[in-house]
């Protein structure tokens, strides 16, 4: 069974062989041969704790915090909780996975659909291919999907949906380059509506979450859709580039405060970055990560599973 | 919350000046701060480990266990070492002796190729040169639009590929004869995003090369990119052989120490940054403002600069004495709002100045705002501007009238200028002194950006 914003559904079988696929293409990479921190060691000693903190805070995890898990390992250890490697292994994978297991938010329920969508993050970041591969999967699970095109500011943004509306078969709403982005998802819901689409995705323009002007045209898209729905957006998912480093943090909390995001994509996760960044903020700002972008195409999106998560940053 | 940098080495360098020299355990403790700093900055574990080594024997061999000023080596040594690392100074873009020069642009997905790549249009414009572009990702859905509407906008010529033609290298033969008919002497060319571990688009840009052979391959980098950026140059590099970055998006919050990782691993200089996502936000490269960003101190440099051109030196040194005298009159305070605003945005300006940044958040800088705090203070008597305790009630009602607005702006204003000086005096204790800046020159600089970001704190 997978969740959606409209209950359980039984998984489509294709769609779980693709998953499969992913996940072998992530795990075993193109990045040859996988070695465990551990293996092959024996003793807890100082170079596997240095060798531990590289790892960690190689994978983006942040200074701060992994200075807190080396804290405790060490507390652990002067106090011969700690003895053997498999203790120490299973010490770590907790601390993170108490991190992220925390902010499992069950899915808002969606009684009258359309459920509304919002994806929003930085500049090229991977909102609109992340939207192509989550127009495939509602698709796949039986949905009719409707694309918005409120990326009116960068060139050929709307080119780029409409080529994913394409490929997914699901029919863009549009209009100009440099339109009003409200408008834009104004007309969508409407004709969401009108059409009884199940799901209406929207994208919009990467922008720096510094940018105040632009975080505040985030916040007036919110208050459009809320006009023809008032519990509406059912779903603000902020896309993360796994390769970014500590400003992921800053971005999130940005990007929550004024755009009320409520959940995250974590992009890009077949290059040797790790996305560690979202140790540190599922932790601070209890905000989950629903899914994993593992490539280019339609089908490489994947649901977050932390305890995989976990496994793939100890893997080189 | 993390503490920021600046306010993390102020704390330490504090630290060390009360201990007036520098002792080799109290320098570890400062080290390990700017350890921490440089990995909060992204800067690779790695390099920041050679980096804190280089330092540490630097420190060491100048002999500051005797220095007067040890906070000030420690800075000294720290930034010259960032700085010398990031490059000696700003590296040109370099032409072919026979046109047209190919300009190979490549990197991550994302990074912003495909935007750097008009921004250089422009730029190669502005220079006198003739540009040609061609997009030869033929991967991503409309990237070859976005450069067509890219290039249209920048007014660069471009060559689009006829109908069927999907091959890279197809794409990019004809480009550059076109470039050679018309007489355009740099081709540009934008390649699709890829990772550095995907072997067959890795190649695809060998062969690129050596189809082209390009004078500069240029390696797009986000300023945001973490630990990663290492092996993702590392491996462009290898097979490439870049010959220099452009780091994009630094017109957001990220320290980039993606920067120094990228130039520890691959040796190549950082030629350009993006600073916006319009086309003439390109900027060239300086190691030195790089290295304060690192670090968080500010970009101080590019302050001096402005403030040097349109701040009359004179005043600002009178200013300065006043400060320290705490003579700091509301005529004092509306000059200084004038000379600021003339410096350009004031949000830019706040940005820049170190230690200001997080005082200042979430602080809007609104102008008009401003143009009614000179109005109110100029209904003041001569005598109110210089003494402030004498604007009782009914001088506050008479100045409100005056200046059309209401008796609360007017407290107001007065609450803002009480609290500009505080903040002016706490800044010239920190700035000024033996303890603080290096270099007196440098010092007295900080002293009056300092002072300028007191003057317009308020807002
Ligand atoms: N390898 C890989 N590439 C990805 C992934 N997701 C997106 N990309 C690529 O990243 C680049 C940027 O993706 P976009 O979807 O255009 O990003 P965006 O956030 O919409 O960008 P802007 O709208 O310009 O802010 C494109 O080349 C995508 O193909 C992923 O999971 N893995
Ligand atoms: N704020 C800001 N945005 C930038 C900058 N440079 C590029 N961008 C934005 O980043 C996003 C990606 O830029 P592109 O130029 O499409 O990146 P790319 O590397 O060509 O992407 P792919 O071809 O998909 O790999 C776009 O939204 C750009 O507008 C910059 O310096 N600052
Ligand atoms: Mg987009
Ligand atoms: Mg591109």
């Amino acid at each position: 069974m997978i969740q959606t914003l409209f209950g359980s559904v039984p998984q489509e079988p294709t769609f779980f062989e693709k998953l499969q696929q992913g996940i072998r293409k992530t795990r075993e990479g193109l990045t040859g041969k996988l070695e465990d921190l551990f293996a092959g060691k024996k003793v807890i000693d100082a170079d596997l704790l240095d060798e531990l903190e590289y790892v960690l805070i190689g994978a983006d995890i942040g200074v701060r915090t992994t200075g807190e898990i080396l804290e405790s390992v060490k507390q652990k250890l002067d106090r011969k909780q700690l003895k053997e490697i498999d203790e120490l292994r299973a010490v770590i994978r907790e601390h993170l996975l108490e991190a992220l297991r925390q902010p499992e938010r069950p899915l808002p329920q969606v009684k009258q659909p359309p459920a509304v969508v919002m994806v929003i993050g930085v500049n090229g970041a991977g909102k609109t291919t992340s939207i192509g591969k989550l127009a495939a999967r509602y698709k796949l699970e039986g949905h009719s999907v409707l694309l918005a095109a409120a990326d009116t500011f960068r060139a050929a943004a709307i080119e780029q949906l409409e080529v994913w509306g394409q490929r997914t078969g699901c029919d863009v709403i549009r209009q100009k380059q440099g339109a009003d982005p409200s408008a834009v998802v104004y007309d969508a819901i409407q004709a969401a509506i009108a059409r009884k689409v199940d799901y209406i995705i929207v994208d919009t323009a990467g922008r720096l979450h510094t940018k105040d002007n632009l975080m505040a045209e985030l916040e007036k898209i919110t208050r459009t859709t809320r006009k023809l729905i008032p519990d509406a957006p059912h779903e603000v998912l902020l896309v993360l580039d796994g390769t970014t480093g500590q400003n992921g943090l800053e971005q999130a909390k940005r990007f929550t405060e004024t755009a009320g995001a409520t959940g995250i994509i974590l992009t890009k996760l077949d290059g040797t970055a790790k996305g560690g960044v979202v140790v540190p903020i599922a932790r601070e700002l209890n905000l989950p990560i629903r899914y994993i972008g593992v490539g280019e195409k339609a089908d490489d999106l994947l649901p977050f599973d932390a305890t995989e998560f976990i496994h793939s940053i100890f893997k080189n | 919350m993390f503490e920021s940098l600046s306010e993390k080495l102020q704390r330490v360098f504090k630290d060390l000046r009360g201990q007036g020299k520098l002792s080799s355990e109290n320098m570890e403790a400062a080290l390990k701060e700017i350890r921490v700093a440089l990995l909060e900055a992204d800067v690779n574990f790695k390099v920041v480990k050679q980096f804190i080594a280089n330092v540490r024997e630097k420190a060491m061999g100048q002999d500051v266990l005797t220095a007067l000023s040890p906070a000030q080596q420690v800075v000294k040594i720290v930034r010259d070492e960032l700085t010398e690392i990031l490059g000696s100074k700003h590296s040109k873009l370099q032409f072919a002796s026979q046109p047209p020069t190919v300009v190979m642009v490549v990197g991550l997905q994302g990074s912003g190729k495909t935007t750097s790549t008009a921004k250089l249009a422009r730029w190669l414009l502005k220079n006198s040169h003739s540009p040609q572009l061609v997009s030869v990702d033929v991967y991503r859905p409309a990237a070859r639009e976005q450069l067509k509407v890219l290039a249209k906008q920048v007014g660069a010529g471009i060559y689009e590929g006829e109908p069927g033609m999907d091959k890279p290298l197809d794409l990019a033969v004809r480009a550059r004869r076109e470039a050679m008919d018309r007489g355009r002497d740099v081709l540009l060319v934008d390649t699709a995003g890829r990772l550095h571990i995907d072997d067959a688009l890795m190649n695809e840009l060998q062969q690129l090369k050596a189809q082209l052979n390009p004078t500069e391959i240029l390696f797009v980098a986000d300023a945001m990119t973490g630990q990663d950026a290492v092996k993702s140059a590392a491996e462009f590099h290898e097979r490439l052989g870049i010959t220099g970055v452009i780091l994009t998006k630094l017109d957001g919050d990220a320290r980039g120490g993606a920067a120094l990782s990228i130039k520890y691993v691959t040796g190549q200089p950082l030629k350009f940054l993006g600073v916006g996502e319009k086309t003439e936000a390109l900027e060239e490269f300086h190691p030195d403002r790089m290295a304060q960003r690192i670090l968080g101190m500010g970009d101080v440099l590019s302050l001096i600069e402005k403030v040097e051109e349109s701040i009359d030196q004179k005043q600002a040194l009178e200013m300065q004495d006043k400060l320290l005298h705490n003579e700091f009159s509301l005529e004092d305070f509306r000059d200084q709002l004038i000379q600021v605003r003339k410096l350009g945005p004031l949000e830019n300006i706040l940005k820049m100045i170190p230690g200001m940044g997080d005082q200042l958040k979430g602080v809007k800088v609104d102008e008009k705002e401003l143009t009614r705090i000179v109005a109110i203070i100029n209904s003041m008597t001569p005598k109110e501007r210089r003494n402030h305790m004498l604007i009782n009630g009914s001088r506050r009602r008479r100045i409100a009238r005056g200046s059309g607005s209401s008796v609360q702006e007017v407290n107001q204003l007065l609450k803002q200028y009480g609290q500009a000086r505080k903040m002016m005096r706490s800044f010239s204790g920190m700035m000024g002194g033996p303890g603080g800046m290096p270099g007196g020159k440098m010092a007295r600089r900080v002293q009056q950006l300092a002072k300028l970001g007191g003057g317009k704190l308020p807002f």
